[in-house]
């Protein structure tokens, strides 16, 4: 455990498992996630993604297996973990009678971020975006997309070291997915691991590596490239229905 | 002092709602103007049919003598008990008084004259009051009243009902919005999933929880000190105890009412049963606690179940500050039960809030 | 009617479904029947009685014996000066004091010292300590008083014992009912409402008002269980006389438990969320039911404005209705007026709900 690569490793996940009464959610999964990578979490709903995400993030705790997030347990260390990673749930999360600038603060401030810092670093953030002139807009006035981008920048505000975004482009064009996507690269670019779940494959294509889940339990991990060559398919869209197919539970 | 972020928040949600800070200021307001003309249980101008079978002067008179009573409206006068009971049935009157046939004759010679009263007692309080009333007219008249009792009405010397009722009142506001916000407001985001991104946060428990509480308390004090003032400008009524005291138990039974709220957002899974069971728990509160009936007058195993909540001391202190004038000292055994339930109840709140399923 | 019928059945495997909540609707109405009808009273009992006696003679201590047995009363306390009175009283020991003077054996004096706080308490207490007394005063003087008296004779008709329960009965009924009803429906609909399966419904081709119906119609199934237990407790536990109709008694309660639903959807037609619909409900309901419709509050004290108010309150007329089934046992002719307006409001309730339901959709 002491050498390079495994300080690299940012989520190390052994046997992790899940029950609630009599069902396994989350069956015996193992995986690593390395530092700045964009590390995709494929399945179809009911699979268990969510579940093993909000396990990680110390919102459900495991029934058995072993996990560490940013060097802390996640079954000791929930709150060392809370302060360095970010989320993004698929219930979409900002306050709507709240301003832009309001839920920004907000979050920056419950992160810890110094109250002479918030408001540069807020200005900044939405100037980036583009923003600015919405700053105190109700956040229900706003269209879904943009809500989305800013989720996702209020998430990554008090850089994390790590983000979960849960389905973060449920429901959305395709145009602003791509657009969505520009933001996710470019938090990586800074360092940031993203862990991502999804159901599209188009954006199954943009992650570094992939896991994909069925009856929770993880049926292939690899870069989307090697996946497609392991079933000798030419689209994520193949492999997965490959591997879906074999699937039990319904929705 | 991450809390101020959560403050500012919980704040600038509860005054950008449409309706709550409304309601905050317009439901006492109601409340306090209209319910006390309600809440009268003033047993006066009952409806009596005298049935008058003598026909004498005697019975004349004692007919007027009832009818001169404030407490009596005199219906009719008829001479068939079955024409009175008619009355009865039909719901026009409250009371029949029967005078027999030989009452004058009986009188005038000294022997026991007999007047049958039948009360309708569907209403037992009614009924049995009414007839007290009507006994009590009937012995001043045969001049058998009791000359060497003297009776003494302390600190409601007028047994004006609204007296009784208002400091009730309070507490029934205090009740429904100190509780029942709270507990839909944890509720709702739950239900909306903003929740979860508070708990994700490294933010702690405890600091949630008062960020959620804080504003309730003051809500909850300024709907207190509306309704005094209120009750002191519309009824000149302030309370005899001290103000001290007043605002001491509110804000003991306040704490103990938005613990309780948080506690039940935390153990129901939905809105729709979170409100299932807030309600529940009003009516328990409203109707057993001694608000509208006498907290003596129900049976032994109700009395200890109303002991084992809050809501039945406050109302008796409220009640014994504002009409008797007591102070701390007098109650000191209440206050500390009180203190017990507010710890009981917000560790028990803090201890069920899961940030982790 | 087989496309009402698949609805109706879809929306029983909804309710069904979530176990807790169905529990919660099926024993909150029997828990508050039971709690409700045995506490509820407002009945003498349980008076705390302190003594002053400087000088205890023979003659009061037979009072106080007498005034002992009584019942109603319990002497806790023996007083030593009038300023414990009030001590005692506002830390809440005695409800009454009496008080002999000094020489009571030659010039007797009693003032009875009572907590008025609560008028009507205050009263019963007065009557009967008064009677007590009366009755000593008559056996002592018995060889000396040769003045003829009035015997008063009193019989309390329908409810002999007077027992509270008869008179609350009906009325905790008439608020289960509509309370339960109303947010149960408006609540559950308007929960579709905010998922937004509530519009789906709506702008298939079926017609509002057969996905309406069939939304009511577990809730009515669910309202009449209630209604069958809650009657049966009322006979058996509480021993509620049933000197009527029972088959009136039903029809009634039925229109009533039509109307509550009718109310719920009104509710639910007009906001947008559960919270609110809660609020509507519990705020907009529970206090106008308990006040105005008679249940504890009579309506005949109010001043006239709130009786006129109190007229469009449905509880009020299925009370005095069920009062009058129930325990005066009259005929339905004499609940002819409240049945009538029951079924007038529920009609009205209901074409209004559909109006807005309708217009949503316009």
């Amino acid at each position: 455990m002491n050498n390079n690569d495994s300080i690299n490793k940012v989520i190390k996940v052994e046997n992790l498992t899940k029950k609630f009464g009599s069902f396994v959610a989350v069956d015996n999964i193992s995986f690593e996630v390395g530092k700045g990578e964009i590390f995709g979490f494929l399945g179809a709903n009911g699979a268990g993604k969510t579940t093993a995400m909000r396990m990680l993030c110390g919102l459900s705790k495991a029934s058995s297996g072993k996990a560490k997030v940013a060097g802390f347990d996640i079954y000791k260390q929930t709150e060392e973990i809370k302060k360095r990673i970010g989320y993004m749930s698929q219930k979409f999360s900002l306050y709507e009678d709240l301003t832009v600038y309001e839920n920004i603060r907000l979050y920056g401030g419950i992160y810890g971020i110094k109250e002479k810092d918030i408001k540069p670093r807020a200005y900044d953030l939405l100037e980036n975006l583009n923003f600015l002139d919405k700053k105190d807009a109700l956040v229900k006035s706003l269209p879904l997309g943009w809500k989305q981008k800013l989720a996702f920048s209020v998430a990554v505000f008090h850089k994390p070291k790590l983000v979960f975004l849960d389905e973060p482009t449920g429901g959305v064009d395709p145009k602003t997915r791509r657009q969505f996507w520009e933001q996710i690269y470019e938090a990586a670019s800074r360092g940031i691991t993203i862990f991502v779940t999804t159901h599209y494959m188009d954006e199954a294509e943009y992650c570094d590596r992939l896991s994909i889940m069925v009856d929770g339990k993880i049926e292939a991990l690899d870069s989307p490239q090697n996946l497609k060559k392991q079933f000798n398919v030419n689209s994520m869209e193949d492999v997965f229905h490959t591997l879906a197919s074999k699937a039990k539970r319904g929705d | 002092m991450k809390i101020k972020y959560l403050l500012e928040k919980e704040f600038k949600q509860f005054f950008r709602n449409a309706f709550i800070p409304k309601m905050v200021i317009i439901y006492p307001l109601l409340v306090m103007l209209v319910i006390p003309l309600i809440t009268n249980l003033d047993i006066k101008n009952l409806d009596i049919c005298i049935v008058d079978k003598d026909n004498s002067s005697s019975s004349r008179k004692l007919i007027q003598k009832i009818d001169a009573s404030n407490y009596f409206v005199l219906d009719k006068v008829v001479h068939k008990y079955s024409e009175a009971l008619e009355e009865i049935e039909n719901g026009n009157i409250d009371a029949i008084l029967e005078i027999e046939s030989d009452f004058e004759k009986h009188m005038t010679n000294g022997t026991n004259a007999n007047i049958q009263i039948s009360a309708n007692a569907v209403d037992g309080l009614k009924g049995g009051l009414g007839s007290s009333y009507l006994a009590s007219i009937i012995n001043e008249f045969s001049g058998d009243s009791l000359a060497s009792v003297s009776i003494q009405h302390k600190y409601n010397p007028l047994l004006d009902y609204k007296r009784f009722m208002i400091p009730a009142l309070i507490v029934i506001l205090l009740i429904l919005l100190c509780g029942l916000l709270p507990a839909l407001n944890i509720v709702n985001e739950k239900e909306v999933g903003t929740i979860e991104q508070l708990n994700v946060s490294p933010i702690s428990k405890l600091q949630l929880i008062l960020a959620k509480l804080i504003p309730y308390w003051i809500m909850g004090l300024v709907i207190l000190s509306i309704c005094i003032i209120i009750v002191w400008l519309v009824y000149s009524f302030v309370p005899a105890g001290s103000l001290f005291t007043i605002y001491l138990v509110s804000i003991l039974f306040i704490l103990i009412m938005s613990g309780f709220g948080i506690l039940i957002s935390n153990i129901s899974s939905s809105m729709q049963q979170a409100l299932f069971v807030v309600f529940f728990f009003m009516m328990i509160f409203m109707l057993i606690s001694g608000l509208f009936t006498p907290f003596n007058s129900m049976p032994q195993w109700a009395r200890i179940f109303s002991s084992c909540l809050p809501p039945r001391y406050f109302i008796e202190i409220m009640r014994d500050v504002y009409l008797k004038g007591s102070g701390i000292i007098d109650l000191y055994p209440k206050f500390l039960i009180l203190t017990g339930f507010v710890i009981l109840i917000n560790f028990w709140a803090i201890l069920t809030y899961r940030k982790q399923e | 009617m087989k496309k009402f019928l698949a609805f109706v059945q879809k929306e029983f495997y909804h309710i069904l479904r979530d176990k807790r909540t169905m529990l919660i609707l099926l024993a909150m109405p029997i828990a508050m029947i039971v709690i409700f009808g045995f506490a509820i009273s407002t009945e003498l009992q349980n008076v705390d009685v302190g003594v002053l006696a400087p000088n205890k003679t023979s003659s009061i201590r037979q009072i106080i014996n007498k005034i002992n047995a009584n019942k109603y009363f319990t002497i806790v306390k023996e007083i030593d000066n009038s300023k414990d009175i009030d001590k005692s009283m506002k830390q809440g020991d005695i409800d009454i004091a009496i008080v002999f003077n000094s020489n009571f054996n030659s010039d007797p004096k009693i003032q009875i010292v009572i907590d008025s706080s609560n008028p009507n308490l205050a009263n019963s207490e007065m009557f009967y300590i008064s009677s007590i007394l009366k009755d000593y005063f008559q056996d002592a003087n018995r060889n000396i008083n040769l003045k003829p008296s009035i015997k008063t004779n009193t019989r309390m008709l329908y409810n002999p014992q007077m027992k509270s329960s008869y008179n609350f009965v009906p009325g905790i009924m008439g608020m289960i009912f509509i309370l339960i009803c109303a947010l149960m429906t408006s609540v559950s609909i308007v929960r579709e409402k905010e998922r937004g399966s509530m519009e789906v419904l709506l702008v298939s081709p079926v017609k509002p008002i057969i996905i309406i119906f069939a939304k009511m119609v577990p809730y009515f199934v669910v309202s009449c269980a209630n209604l069958l237990t809650i009657l049966l407790l009322a006979f058996t536990l509480l021993q509620i006389p049933m000197n009527g109709s029972i088959l009136f008694l039903c029809l009634i309660s039925l229109i009533y438990i039509f109307l509550s639903l009718a109310f719920g959807l009104l509710v639910s037609s007009l906001v947008e969320t559960q919270v609110a619909a809660m609020f509507a409900s519990l705020l907009g309901l529970l206090l106008p039911v308990l006040m105005l419709s008679g249940m504890i509050f009579p309506i005949d004290n109010m001043p006239i404005i709130l009786q006129w108010i109190s007229n469009i309150v449905p509880a009020k007329w299925y009370i005095s209705a069920v009062r009058k089934i129930m325990i005066e046992g009259l005929e339905f002719t004499y609940v002819l007026k409240e049945s009538i307006i029951l079924t007038v409001m529920s009609i009205f309730l209901i074409i209004v709900a559909l109006k807005k339901y309708k217009n949503r959709l316009e």
